[in-house]
């Protein structure tokens, strides 16, 4: 859906389908290549959701991804239904990780996924109710600036 | 180097992508997991990894890898293969180990990865 102000896109993700796992992250990735986003933020943006993609299928049952660019930023946004995250800031620690072993074949798994979107994006934030699911919102802004 | 030449020295198997041999590669970086690489790589990366299911593909796209190298005579399965196709991946498998493979580049001059992106 394109309007005068931006541009916004919604995508769902189901848990446990490891074989389309990425596909989210991709199609992004390409819209904003389309678009003629700087190459570095698309790698950055890229990253990021991709990451969080890969949280959703791990851990929750399912997810919606909202997609929102301005001309200023980009915006992420992902709720999902799932077990939630007991200890956010547990979880946000490079190697803490309590995936199982079938996630760590997928080459994931080792504790980096959180940290790696809070390294690249410009704003990260996350919530979680146990027991309900978490959101995150991932923002990258286009002129470098807040 | 150029990927033809990486693929001489390492008597690597191409996968898919000889088109794209003649590819200069600046730096690789060899990993099995994922989120490693997404955490190293960058642009032009030329990833090592025993990982062979489809997300190692994945996320040589996300981070715009130059190619992949799969160690140990590993070989992704169809799927990976066709998807590394769809997305202009060049992939090789070697019979180096993965210590052997990252030995043999960095003695003939291919620099490592070591700075994140931001």
């Amino acid at each position: 859906m394109e309007s005068e102000s931006g541009l916004s896109e919604r995508y769902e993700i189901k848990g446990g389908d490891f074989s389309r796992a990425g596909t989210i992250s991709t199609t992004i990735k390409r819209i904003l290549q389309e678009i003629g986003i700087p190459p570095d933020i698309i790698t950055r943006t890229a990253i990021a959701a991709y990451e969080a993609e890969m949280n959703v299928v791990m851990y929750a049952d399912e997810a919606v991804v909202t997609l929102n660019l301005t001309p200023e930023a980009i915006h992420i946004n992902i709720n999902d239904k799932g077990p939630g995250i007991v200890d956010i800031d547990l979880a946000m620690k490079e190697g803490f990780s309590t995936a199982t072993a079938k996630m760590r074949e997928m080459g994931f798994g080792a504790g980096m996924g959180l940290p790696n979107i809070k390294r690249n994006a410009d704003k990260f934030m996350i919530s979680s109710v146990v027991g309900k699911g978490t959101t995150y919102d991932i923002i990258l802004y286009l002129d470098g600036k807040e | 180097m150029t990927l033809r030449e990486i693929k001489e020295v390492l008597k690597a198997e191409v996968l898919c992508g000889e088109d794209s041999l003649d590819v200069e590669i600046l730096f690789a970086g060899g990993s099995d997991l994922m989120s490693d690489v997404l955490a190293f790589g960058k642009p032009g990366l030329l990833l090592l990894t025993g990982l062979t299911n489809s997300q190692s593909v994945r996320t040589a796209n996300i981070i715009d890898a130059s190619g992949i190298v799969y160690v140990r005579g590993k070989k992704p399965d169809e799927e990976g293969i066709k998807l590394a196709r769809e997305m202009g991946i060049p992939l090789l498998s070697t019979g180096f180990m993965m210590y052997t493979t990252c030995g043999i580049l960095y003695s003939k001059g291919l620099a490592g990865v070591a700075k994140s992106l931001k």
